[in-house]
């Protein structure tokens, strides 16, 4: 017994030690991995984000450094509080308040304390920053954007949300992600790949040297450059048309489906949204609920379109066999229907296609749309026929491209009257508006100018798109196939010639660009606004659709000018006027572009917020802008052209 | 020749294999916790690793010495070895050099020495000089106080320079006098006292009251015998709320704050988070590293000189105390489990060889060797992985340092050569 205690003993604690290393080592322990290690620091060398150039080859978004004070908690010592502030030219408050946020995410990582120091403030502080432990200066690079136009188009860049670094094992806390724009559709794109460099340290946090000599190391790779499909003059003139307007302008190549101008009005200068004030600026621009400047106009604005889709009917028309060009309707200041009527004005009666389309004669569209109607037994069929010719379009859905915001529109069916009245309980008669591009249809000028490239082509289109180029890569196949319609190439002409005539003899003559064989059509679109919760009609939406040349398009045009009142008053002119300066680059119609740059209709947004009351359409009056102002804008224009040749 | 044959392979192959091992892994693993940077020069003398190996040298030309001395010798100047360590440790507190409030060095040059490693093996051998005294008989409470008088000599000498871990040690020789023939309720009152001390720090005075007064008359009317005075229990049961208090009492006035923050660490006492997220910085810091340093190496380990933790020196006190971190680390669970066997075989080793001594001078020697191995195997690993409270020793043979080293080779080859000479004692 005396000789077995000690003996016990060992082999008890031997065994314990064993026990207890197991738990330790095996038991408790996950394999191995470096970015796990609290021993080895993780530095992350980011890529260059890839140059974004327009379609001549123009540098427009390109990238510039910026110096970032970062703090790292844990490593913070007792310091000059007011010495500190005083040299980052800031309150004893907001180093409080940062700090505290600072501590509050990691006291272990690095948080970004101040950011976007100027170069000066850079090269003043780089050596003073050593005394400040726990505090450092990172360069990282930002965004610059070499033309202060398209804002709606590039987008910016901004830190990373939580929410996406809770589901993307790429990104961390810190790190620039695409917001808006290209920026977000092609982030993959243009910002590379970041690479890491894992850094032996000891306990006091210091540098060691590379962790197994870059073993776990990974090379950045650089983002790609892209070319997209803008053309950045003719994407700038646009947005000088739309000063002091609210609406959206969309050109495309229909040969391609390349946008080449995509304006939303009001824009702001995207430098904004660069550096250290892009969150105020952000919010400044997000809170702006009158102008919503952030809305892109273009792609998010859905309004009935108005005649210019009576131009779909024509076809259909023609396709279904329900009407030749040469068949006539009558009309009599409108026509009846059922026990209703519906409105039009004084033109030459009995319309051809021809006519019908030029003097828009809502008379010769009711006509033929219920005649398309009534081509089938079933009144269901008719309209999922009817509604699939007008989808085949490009209308009703969204376009499926790479833009980063978008809206589908709405195109009925017979499911969609179903709904509204009762399973068959609706008639041709109830849906007539269809006709003339109201009741239930609604668009977007992408679509409507998507649907002009369309026609132009004779019966196809391609996904208007904004990608031109990716370095060393090509653009998705479904950029560059051909979408065909419904309607069979022949039955076209009628229609463009109706639209060649519009610029010729009808509600566009006054727009017509000598030299050049515009086809287009005019449109507006009633709307209301609730105005101490009453429902108030405004001045119609401005709208214009229209493409050119005749033959072989090389431009195809939807502009949309909220409260512009008739189609030719403001969306015509600015369409005509793109036109010529994309197809010719210079202007001759100076007239146009001085009625657009002088008229204002700020004045006519202000109306609903008066609190006044107000007159609309035929009551509005044309409030030119101030002799400097306008002066100011011709300095403008003048400058854009000296640059841009 | 045949004699000489003899006499050169009678040493024991096993411990000195065993001791060979241990040394050149140590080695390894000091090497690892101090380099920084790549090592260019082993024999770099401001690095420990450069030391170490000059300390292993030394080692040898010690092992030849002891080995070539007679071994009757150990026997006869053990009381003469004892009052020079006596002497030396006495001699501290005159000419002692400070070292991290530790007043147990002696200076020489750029050399320092500790004489309360030394002193270990200068105790055993009194020890085992007094107890196979023929007079001596540990049955009697004289020879028992003359006994604990050896040992308690140099522990107080030691505890006054402020080295409670070395203290600690001489406790070690409790498992030579019992196996000598101390009476067992010393054992029984030994184990019952540190349980006792344990609960009360643990859960208070009242709970532990409780229970022992349970286990006392539970043991007192199971084993009634005739005349068996109630009184007896009831004194024992005083004596035990005594000492429980004085633990407390203890506890709280007369230990220093970081060594009541170790003991309340380990036993989890402190409940606010405040205090014990300040306590993880500053007591409980070497023992999470250390814990992190030995999980973070898994079943294989992460190879020699490949621990980030130990490269990064996150262990402090690495190559000392702290070594067999580094150890965990590097080796992984495979070479861990590798050390604490060596250890459990060596100390094994030697009690086997000890109770086959013809001379109760050699046994009780070879118990001693045994004990105090096992005492610094169990403490130190044992703190290292937080199963006991943190207490600064070494680990034999692995952990850098030149006292140390030749201390415990001293103590361990003195056995060496009084078993090798066994066959002489007929
Ligand atoms: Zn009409």
């Amino acid at each position: 017994m005396r000789k077995l205690l000690l003996l016990t003993l060992v082999v008890f604690v031997g065994l314990a030690f064993i026990a207890r290393l197991y738990y330790l080592q095996v038991y408790d322990a996950s394999s191995y991995n470096p970015l796990d290690d609290s021993a080895v620091r993780k530095v992350f060398t980011y890529p260059k984000r890839g140059y974004v150039y327009d379609r001549n080859g123009e540098l427009l978004v390109a990238n510039q450094p910026s110096y970032d004070v970062m703090v790292i908690p844990r490593e913070v010592e007792p310091l000059d509080t007011l010495e500190f502030c005083s040299l980052l030219k800031i309150t004893k408050e907001d180093f409080i308040k940062t700090y505290t946020k600072a501590k509050a995410y990691s006291p272990r990582l690095p948080y970004v304390f101040l950011s976007n120091l100027s170069k000066d403030d850079y090269a003043f502080l780089q050596e003073k920053m050593r005394k400040y432990d726990g505090f450092y200066i990172q360069k990282r690079s930002i965004r610059t954007y070499r033309k202060t136009i398209g804002a709606n188009v590039l987008g910016d860049i901004g830190e990373v949300n939580q929410s996406i670094i809770d589901k993307d094992a790429y990104y961390g806390k810190g790190d620039l992600i695409g917001k808006q724009g290209i920026e977000k559709t092609y982030e993959k794109i243009l910002r590379g790949v970041k690479g890491t460099k894992f850094i032996q340290k000891d306990r006091f946090n210091r540098d060691l040297g590379p962790f197994k000599d870059g073993k776990y190391d990974t090379i950045a790779k650089p983002g790609k450059d892209i070319t997209i499909t803008i053309d950045s003059k003719l994407q700038e003139y646009g947005e000088l048309l739309m000063t002091n307007k609210r609406g959206g302008i969309i050109a495309i190549e229909p040969s391609s489906g390349e946008i080449l101008a995509m304006i939303s009005g009001p824009t702001y200068n995207p430098n904004l949204l660069v550096g250290r004030n892009r969150s105020k600026n952000f919010n400044k621009l997000y809170n702006d609920s009158l102008a919503q400047p952030l809305f892109d106009r273009g792609l998010q604005a859905m309004y009935p379109p108005g005649s210019p889709f009576k131009t779909l009917n024509a076809l259909i028309g023609l396709q279904e066999g329900v009407v030749t060009p040469q068949d006539k309707f009558r009309c009599n200041l409108g026509f009846k229907y059922g026990n209703q009527r519906m409105g039009c004005h004084v033109h030459r009666s009995p319309a051809d296609m021809n006519l019908g389309i030029y003097e828009s004669c809502n008379a010769y569209f009711g006509n033929v749309y219920l005649k398309i109607m009534d081509k089938y037994q079933s009144r269901v069929e008719a309209m999922d026929k009817w509604s699939a010719h007008v989808r085949s379009f490009g209308l009703g859905d969204y376009l499926n491209n790479d833009l980063s915001v978008g809206q589908p529109g709405k195109i009925p069916t017979s499911q969609t009257y179903n709904r509204a009245y009762g399973e068959g309980k609706w008639y041709p008669t109830f849906t007539v508006s269809n006709a003339i591009g109201q009741g239930e249809v609604l668009t977007t000028p992408i679509q409507l100018a998507n649907m002009a490239a369309a026609i132009g082509n004779r019966g196809y289109y391609y996904t208007p798109h904004i990608i031109k180029e990716i370095e060393d890569d090509t653009i998705p196949s479904k950029f560059t196939t051909p979408k065909y319609t419904t309607i069979d190439k022949k039955h076209f002409e009628p229609v463009v010639q109706g639209m060649f005539d519009v610029y010729n003899k009808g509600t566009a003559k006054m727009l017509k660009v000598p030299g050049i064989e515009i086809c287009g059509k005019t449109g507006t679109a009633e709307n209301f606004a609730i105005i101490d919760s009453v429902k108030t009609q405004l001045t119609d939406h401005s709208i214009f659709v229209a493409f050119a040349p005749k033959d072989n398009p090389k431009i195809a045009i939807a502009v949309f000018i909220e409260n512009g009142y008739f189609g030719s008053r403001f969306a015509g002119k600015i369409a005509s006027l793109m036109i010529e300066k994309y197809l010719r680059n210079e202007i001759t119609r100076t007239d146009l572009e001085n009625f657009v740059l002088r008229y204002s209709l700020e004045h006519e947004y202000k109306k609903p917020y008066s609190g006044e009351p107000f007159g609309i359409n035929r009551e509005t009056i044309l409030d030119p802008i101030s002799e400097e102002e306008f002066e100011e804008l011709q300095r403008k224009k003048r400058r854009i052209e000296r640059v841009n040749d | 020749m045949i004699r000489e044959n003899q006499r050169r392979f009678s040493f024991d192959w096993v411990i000195i294999i065993i001791y060979l091992l241990l040394i050149g892994f140590g080695y390894l693993n000091i090497m690892s916790a101090s380099h920084e940077g790549e090592i260019t020069n082993y024999l770099d003398m401001s690095e420990s690793y450069g030391k170490q190996l000059v300390f292993m040298g030394l080692s040898v030309v010690l092992i030849v010495l002891i080995l070539s001395v007679e071994a009757k010798f150990y026997e006869r100047f053990a009381s003469i070895i004892y009052v020079v360590a006596i002497l030396s440790l006495l001699g501290l507190f005159v000419f002692g050099k400070d070292i991290n409030g530790a007043r147990s060095w002696y200076g020489i040059g750029s050399m320092t020495i500790q004489p309360s490693e030394f002193a270990k093996f200068a105790t055993a051998l009194a020890v085992a000089k007094y107890i196979s005294d023929i007079q001596t008989n540990l049955k009697t409470i004289r020879d028992q106080l003359k006994a604990a008088a050896l040992i308690f000599l140099p522990a107080l000498l030691i505890l006054l320079q402020n080295d409670a871990g070395s203290t600690l040690v001489y406790a070690s020789f409790f498992f030579v006098f019992y196996r000598e023939g101390l009476q067992q309720i010393y054992i029984i009152i030994g184990f019952s006292l540190l349980i006792l001390a344990v609960l009360a720090l643990k859960y208070g005075l009242t709970i532990t009251g409780l229970l022992a007064a349970l286990i006392i008359f539970g043991v007192y009317f199971l084993k009634r015998k005739r005349n068996n005075s109630i009184f007896k229990p009831i004194l024992i049961l005083i004596v035990s709320l005594i000492f429980a208090s004085g633990v407390k009492l203890f506890y709280n006035n007369i230990l220093k704050p970081h060594q009541q923050n170790r003991i309340s660490l380990w036993l989890r006492l402190e409940k606010d988070p405040a205090k014990l997220e300040r306590m993880k910085k500053a007591e409980a810091y070497n023992l999470i590293q250390s814990e992190e340093a030995i999980s973070a190496g898994g079943f294989w380990g992460k190879g020699f000189m490949q621990g980030t933790r130990t490269t990064g020196k996150f262990v402090p006190e690495q190559d000392t105390d702290y070594i067999f971190s580094t150890v965990g680390e590097e080796w992984g669970f495979l070479g861990s489990s590798f050390v604490v066997i060596l250890f459990v075989f060596l100390i094994i080793r030697i009690i086997y060889l000890a109770e086959n001594q013809k001379s109760q001078f050699s046994r009780v020697y070879g118990y001693s060797v045994a004990s105090i191995f096992f005492l610094h195997f169990t403490i130190n690993i044992g703190m290292v992985m937080g199963l006991i409270p943190t207490v600064g020793i070494p680990l034999p043979f692995i952990s850098y340092g030149g006292s140390g080293l030749w201390s415990f080779t001293i103590l361990l080859f003195i056995f060496v050569k009084l078993d090798s000479n066994k066959i002489n004692e007929w």
